[in-house]
């Protein structure tokens, strides 16, 4: 299949934001699965007045759709507090990505998932309730 | 991207070799006359034709009457399947034996004749090196067989089936034998007759001929139904009107192949040797999929490489301007990895980080090299990058 993605995909893909990991951060998600194809592995560093995410770290194995979509979703969410950063859609990722191939959209649901997720650990560790969150099949 | 062009994928296909686009070229306007037509002025066209029938025929100690062009190695596989499931129908013959391994236009071929026709297939397994066991053709085969279908050698992970032997089974129990040999052909010496091979695909585009152009070798005396149904074309057995100079290019491609076939194949195979031991030397954790040796196509190389994902590893070639191929599911529109890999045994995660190489003419001793300079890196620079690598490294700790 011939891979026609936008050059925001592309340019995230080849020079992906925040890549690595943050030793003990306030929150950490994952999504996805090997048998699939992919997983997101999203770090959180939270300000605990500010509720401000400072930092945020990804790790992804996956096609170069799911590595942008971790990418963006990351850069989107920085600086933003938590309950911005809990409303921000696949959708919204796919279109600052200039859109995905349809068939690769499920990588911008990931990166959704693996964010909520964090921030679901995040809540956690902080004594809040834990958001259900609907889990993608694929 | 760079200007640099490493063109790794001679599976997927070729491209027209000079010779052959030279034979082509009076087909199309100088001599381009019906070949069904009555005047004088055809029999140029009826000629090349016949000339195209020997030089392939030759080529595989067959009979020029064996020959029977198509428009590729799909529908010589739909045709054979087909043609000879429906022809033996009505002797009780209900039976198909393949493999799981096929290409696609076995495998989906053989799924249609069961949902639409009824006809039962039994799908061989193969070991984890993906050869088939002869034993388990002979054991499959039961009064409704009646045919059995194992490609030559595999398109993904090169694997040389042992035809020879299948054929023998088939021939000692009375069952027809085709062999999908849209690779193997353009890489392997193959005699039908020694063989025991009743009937075998072929395809152009593989072996620096045109797409849109194949063959089907039907042995002297096998009955099967039309595929194609139409004008009284090759003896009346497949329809439509010819395509004069794909099949002239096939012909030609074939006979020149055959003169260059073994000093390619030395060199293509040590190159092939050369990758492999690269990449297993230079990338931790690699794994060769596929058999070694003789048993694999001299041009084919397909490695594992744990935490990573094959698309990934594409398009970062790509830019450094290698052209290979993935089994991942992130490349096919399925989303499904590759049935072969998983035939073999491979977990998902190992199918998904696979990448395949298949050398040819373009090929250069530099383009291994090259190869070899930036496979590592770009394998080390995803895996740094992966979860999955993380957990794998943590694993084996």
């Amino acid at each position: 299949m011939a891979l026609d993605y936008s050059q925001k995909v592309m340019d995230h893909f080849m020079n992906p934001r925040n890549v690595g990991e943050i030793s003990n951060a306030d929150g950490v998600g994952e999504a996805g699965n090997p048998k699939c194809g992919d997983i997101m592995k999203i770090y959180l560093k939270v300000n605990d007045e500010t509720k401000i995410i400072e930092d945020v770290k990804f790790k992804t194995f996956g096609c170069a759709s799911a590595i942008a979509s971790s990418s963006m979703a990351t850069e989107m969410i920085k600086g933003k507090t938590v309950q911005e950063a809990w409303d921000l859609t696949n959708s919204a990722v796919a279109e600052a990505l200039d859109g995905l191939p349809p068939i690769k959209m499920h990588c911008s649901v990931l990166a959704e998932e693996a964010i909520h997720t964090a921030l679901n650990d995040y809540r956690a560790k902080h004594g809040m309730d834990v958001i259900p969150i609907e889990h993608h099949e694929d | 991207m760079q200007e640099k062009f490493v063109y790794m994928d001679h599976t997927a296909t070729t491209p027209v070799s000079p010779e052959v686009m030279k034979a082509m070229m009076p087909y199309f306007s100088e001599v381009f006359g019906n070949p069904s037509s009555v005047y004088s002025y055809s029999k140029k066209s009826r000629a090349a034709i016949e000339k195209a029938r020997m030089q392939v025929a030759n080529a595989f100690n067959a009979a020029p009457a064996e020959i029977f062009f198509t428009s590729s190695g799909t529908e010589s596989d739909n045709w054979a399947l087909k043609g000879t499931l429906e022809n033996l129908k009505s002797k009780g013959k209900t039976h198909l034996i393949t493999s799981k391994i096929e290409h696609h236009a076995i495998l989906h071929t053989a799924e249609y004749l069961h949902k639409i026709h009824g006809f039962d297939v039994t799908y061989l397994p193969v070991d984890s090196e993906g050869r088939v066991n002869p034993e388990d053709v002979r054991n499959a085969i039961n009064d409704k067989t009646a045919l059995v279908s194992i490609m030559f050698a595999n398109n993904e992970v090169g694997t040389i089936q042992p035809i020879k032997k299948i054929g023998e089974i088939c021939r000692e129990k009375k069952v027809l034998f085709h062999t999908d040999a849209v690779q193997a052909a353009a890489q392997l010496n193959i005699d039908v007759k020694d063989l025991n091979i009743d009937m075998m695909s072929i395809s152009g585009h593989k072996m620096y001929a045109p797409k849109g152009i194949g063959a089907l070798y039907i042995r002297k005396g096998i009955r099967l139904e039309n595929f194609m149904h139409g004008g009284g074309q090759e003896s009346a057995r497949r329809a439509s009107t010819e395509n004069l100079a794909g099949i002239v290019g096939l012909g030609e491609a074939m006979e020149i192949l055959k003169t260059r076939l073994d000093d390619d194949m030395r060199r293509i195979s040590s190159w092939r040797d050369e990758i492999i031991s690269g990449i297993l030397a230079k990338i931790p954790y690699a794994k060769l999929n596929g058999a070694t040796g003789s048993e694999r196509l001299p041009n084919n190389i397909n490695c594992s490489f744990i935490g990573v994902e094959g698309e990934t590893l594409l398009l970062d070639l790509d830019y450094r301007g290698i052209s290979a191929s993935t089994g991942s599911a992130c490349s096919s529109a399925s989303l499904d990895p590759s049935h072969v890999l998983l035939a073999l045994g491979l977990k998902h995660e190992m199918a998904h980080g696979s990448l395949r190489f298949t050398l040819g003419r373009l090929t250069t001793h530099d383009h291994v090299k090259y190869l070899l300079e930036v496979l590592p890196e770009i394998v080390a620079r995803r895996r740094e990058m992966s979860p999955l690598w993380e957990d794998f490294l943590k694993s084996n700790a």
